[in-house]
């Protein structure tokens, strides 16, 4: 079996690695809250996001965290403009006709990066980036605690803007009530491109703490797409908490299955994860029943 | 009625010749264009009559690619008996994905990702497992005699390729003209109404199912013998799936010709892309364009034209 | 023909049907009254196993059909239409039919007449080539009442099939309703249109706030206090006396 100190590092690992998960399933929550539009783009942008931190460090050499502002910035553009004139005014109907328009958009994201960046993996150097910290027998990278901490900071930020903001209760006022919202005045396709671009906006500050620990290539949206949407099925279509908790419960599931299974059939964790929940509990953790 | 006739047996007609007259290069157009009229039909059945969206077909598709492969290799089955197993191996799985999806009661958005799911359980599975020669794929032995079902001369392929479109077009046709099908179409509509009308829905969308990974499955096994090799990500990839999905959302979801028609467009496309790709030196890549302009059809096809090109031909397939 | 005894009905705290009891005889047509959100519709829906009651039995010409899905209700003779109308949406108003048809028959050429018979049988021969999207409501609700007929019913749930429409429609409607009687088929039937129902009913059951609280001819409803008050409110009878 496997010895503790490796199973404690693979624990550890996990959570560090499930809170940036936490920012990716938080943006899609939102999207999903507010939008009720199940975002399959949410992998490939996060995907261009990374690829966005790349070239500002392979152009400028602006480190990823340093770039934050920027990219969340940018981030938060893309995705206000891609509601704004893609998705929201090809949605209607179905929300399956949705999936298939942020499909779509996947699809042709994917392929403007294979086409523009190649197939290769690209990682940004940091002179910091061999630091470890060590805790009992569990040696983590540097990054790692920095991006976690960092994470947890942004959700709570987030957390904040939209307890306390106009804007951010304007926003939920749409999630609860949209033609409520409507009738007290509140411009709604604007808060829906707004929620949009935040929850894009969660992938941008995603992409600048997963750079200095891991690698992109054009394929990453696939593989982020069925992690992110099993967080969020875990924890709860709709549920903040539910993202949270999912997010570390699937960092840890990831980082175990690997350590237990192997490199290549460990990923079976996420889809098996994904699988059982969807026949056994739908609803998820913290479900929240429309 | 009889010009529409007139048009479809001068366009078999054509078919048949074709392989006869055109370079070689245009054969292997035309296998494709069948091969992925014919898949796409498996998509139709499921997602375009009994609209059951799946993101997930290569589960299928793969299934049918890895039961003959593995049959003909590691148990040195004849090809063709293999295809039928293959067959039989695709209707298994999509009868259990279906009994479990369909029984915890998933629809829309989460039954099209959980057959993504099942799809990349399966290629996380075929990668990992000496039984399907993990991440390395399987090599068929070539051996091009007809008894292997492999054949020297591609224009085999084709009349195979055409045949098996035909059958499908055969199957949509009669699902546009029997209770089966009326009721598929009932169940897309509108499940409760159904119900009310004496269907029993979860039975009818569990054959839908069932027939559909049948028919993708075929198309497995003969992608595998024309290619002669599969791995996890060519049988169970995403790629794979979008295809399956694409064809039939383009040409138009629950037509009888909508598979066909997508086919023809997405063939089209990517030999434009070709032709593109020769002039413009820096399109080394062909591949992603094409992609491109795939993901931007669906975009628009779905957002502006949900029935997709037939549409522009002639209303929604009727069924009286 | 149908015997509900006793039947309850709650959804998370709220008891929508509390102990309703009612029977239909065959060839008769009964309707069904009650203020709004006395539970009509629930009701209904639990009578053709959309729901499962938590209590009571359902008999249908003589079987236990309690808890039974739709379908197997409907296959047994018991066909319901929608409150809120359900059509195919993308099909002909034929193809609806037919689907309808094809409970009893397999054979397209067969399941076509029955189809057209449903239509002529509420009126809509000149619409069978429309799409069911494109029906305004009085054909929609047409619709719903031609696609159970084309099922080959014995016993109809009319959920409010006048709602909607305009007095010319309505008197069109009941003598639609009548003429089904005639044929052969049971009718149970829930209305507000008032009018329609007194004229059409042999009995009147009333439901307020899921119980059943009167039961007669329509001159004996009429004519009681307890469902006046229900309409009214409390203390109606005694002010409409006075």
């Amino acid at each position: 079996m496997l010895d503790p100190g490796i199973l404690f590092a693979g624990v550890l690992n996990g959570l560090m690695a499930g809170g940036i998960y936490v920012l990716v399933a938080v943006g899609l929550t939102l999207i999903y809250g507010v939008l009720h539009i199940i975002n399959f783009a949410h992998g490939s942008l996060l995907m261009l996001a990374m690829y966005a931190v790349f070239f500002l460090w392979r152009l400028s050499g602006l480190d990823p965290y340093a770039a934050l502002p920027i990219v969340i910035g940018a981030a938060f553009a893309f995705g206000y403009l891609l509601y704004r004139l893609v998705i929201g005014r090809l949605s209607h109907g179905r929300d399956e006709n949705i999936l298939l328009i942020t499909l779509g958009v996947s699809i042709v994201i994917d392929n403007v990066a294979l086409l523009l960046f190649g197939g290769n993996t690209q990682t940004v150097e940091t002179p910091y980036a061999s630091s470890f910290v060590q805790l009992g027998d569990a040696f983590l990278p540097l990054p790692k605690i920095i991006s976690f901490v960092a994470s947890l900071l942004i959700c709570a930020l987030l957390g904040l803007f939209l307890a306390r903001s106009d804007t951010g209760k304007a926003i939920r006022a749409v999630a609860r009530e949209r033609q409520g919202a409507r009738l007290v005045g509140i411009d709604v396709d604007n808060i829906f491109a707004l929620s949009y671009g935040i929850g894009i906006a969660c992938l941008g500050a995603a992409a600048c703490l997963l750079m200095p620990t891991y690698y992109v290539t054009p394929s990453s949206g696939h593989a982020f797409v069925l992690v992110a949407f099993t967080i969020v099925v875990l924890g709860g279509m709709g549920s903040f908490a539910g993202a949270a908790v999912g997010g570390l419960i699937i960092g840890v599931v990831e980082s175990l299955g690997g350590l237990v299974l192997g490199e290549q059939l460990g990923q079976i964790g996420i889809s098996a994860i994904f699988i059982l929940i969807l026949l056994l509990k739908p609803s998820g953790l913290f479900g929240v029943r429309q | 009625m009889r010009r529409q006739g007139l048009l479809l047996a001068l366009a078999l007609a054509a078919a048949i010749v074709l392989p006869l007259v055109a370079p070689g290069y245009l054969v292997e157009v035309g296998v494709l264009v069948f091969f992925l009229a014919f898949i796409g039909q498996s998509w139709n059945i499921s997602g375009g009559f009994a609209g059951q969206t799946s993101f997930g077909h290569a589960v299928f598709f793969g299934t049918g690619a890895y039961t003959s492969t593995i049959l003909q290799i590691t148990f040195g089955w004849n090809a063709w008996l293999a295809w039928p197993a293959a067959v039989v191996a695709g209707a298994i799985v999509g009868w259990i994905i279906a009994i479990l999806s369909f029984r915890a009661g998933l629809r829309g958005s989460y039954f099209a990702l959980i057959t993504l799911a099942f799809a990349e359980a399966f290629r996380i599975l075929a990668n990992s497992v000496s039984f399907t020669h993990a991440g390395l794929g399987m090599l068929i032995k070539a051996d091009p005699r007809p008894a292997n079902f492999q054949f020297r001369d591609p224009i085999w392929f084709y009349y195979l390729a055409l045949a098996l479109c035909i059958v499908s077009l055969l199957i949509a046709w009669q699902l546009t003209r029997d209770r089966f099908g009326a009721r598929l179409v009932g169940v897309r509509e509108n499940e409760d109404a159904a119900r009310a009308l004496g269907i029993d829905v979860f039975a009818e969308k569990v054959k839908a199912l069932t027939l559909s990974g049948a028919i993708a499955a075929a198309g497995g096994t003969f992608y595998a013998q024309k290619y002669l090799y599969i791995d996890p990500n060519i049988a169970f990839g995403v790629d794979k799936s979008i295809e399956m999905l694409l064809v039939t959302m383009v040409g138009g979801a629950g037509t009888i010709f909508g598979p066909l028609l997508g086919a023809l467009t997405l063939t089209g496309v990517n030999e434009a892309t070709r032709a593109l790709a020769s002039i413009v030196p820096a399109l080394k890549n062909v591949q992603p364009l094409s992609l491109i302009v795939y993901g931007v059809m669906l975009i628009l096809i779905v957002g502006r034209l949900p029935d997709g090109l037939a549409r522009l031909f002639h209303r929604v397939q009727r069924h009286a | 023909m149908l015997e509900v005894s006793g039947v309850s009905k709650s959804f998370g705290g709220l008891k929508a049907v509390d102990s309703a009891s009612l029977d239909v005889r065959s060839g008769e047509i009964v309707a069904l009254i009650g203020p709004n959100g006395a539970g009509k519709t629930t009701l209904f829906a639990t009578l053709a196993g959309f729901h499962k009651p938590d209590a009571g039995r359902i008999v249908f010409a003589g079987r236990d059909v309690t808890g039974e899905p739709p379908h197997r209700i409907c296959a047994a003779g018991m066909v319901r239409t929608f409150q809120i109308t359900q059509p195919f949406a993308r099909i002909s108003v034929r193809e609806n039919l037919m689907v309808g048809a094809y409970l009893r028959v397999q054979d397209r050429g067969e399941s076509r007449r029955r189809a057209e018979a449903a239509a002529a049988q509420v009126g809509m021969a000149g619409q069978l080539d429309r799409l069911g999207a494109d029906l305004t409501v009085a054909g929609r609700k047409r619709l719903e009442l031609a696609r159970a007929l084309a099922t080959g019913p014995r016993l109809l749930l009319l959920d409010e099939v006048m709602a909607g429409l305009n007095p010319i429609e309505i008197g069109e409607i009941v003598e639609v309703v009548r003429a089904i009687r005639a044929s052969g088929i049971t009718i149970l039937l829930t209305e507000h249109v008032m009018q329609a129902v007194m004229s059409l009913a042999d009995r009147v059951y009333v439901l307020n706030q899921g119980r059943m609280i009167a039961e007669g001819t329509p001159a004996e409803i009429a004519g009681n206090p307890a469902v006046v008050e229900a309409y009214l409110g409390h203390g109606a009878a005694g002010a409409l006396r006075a």
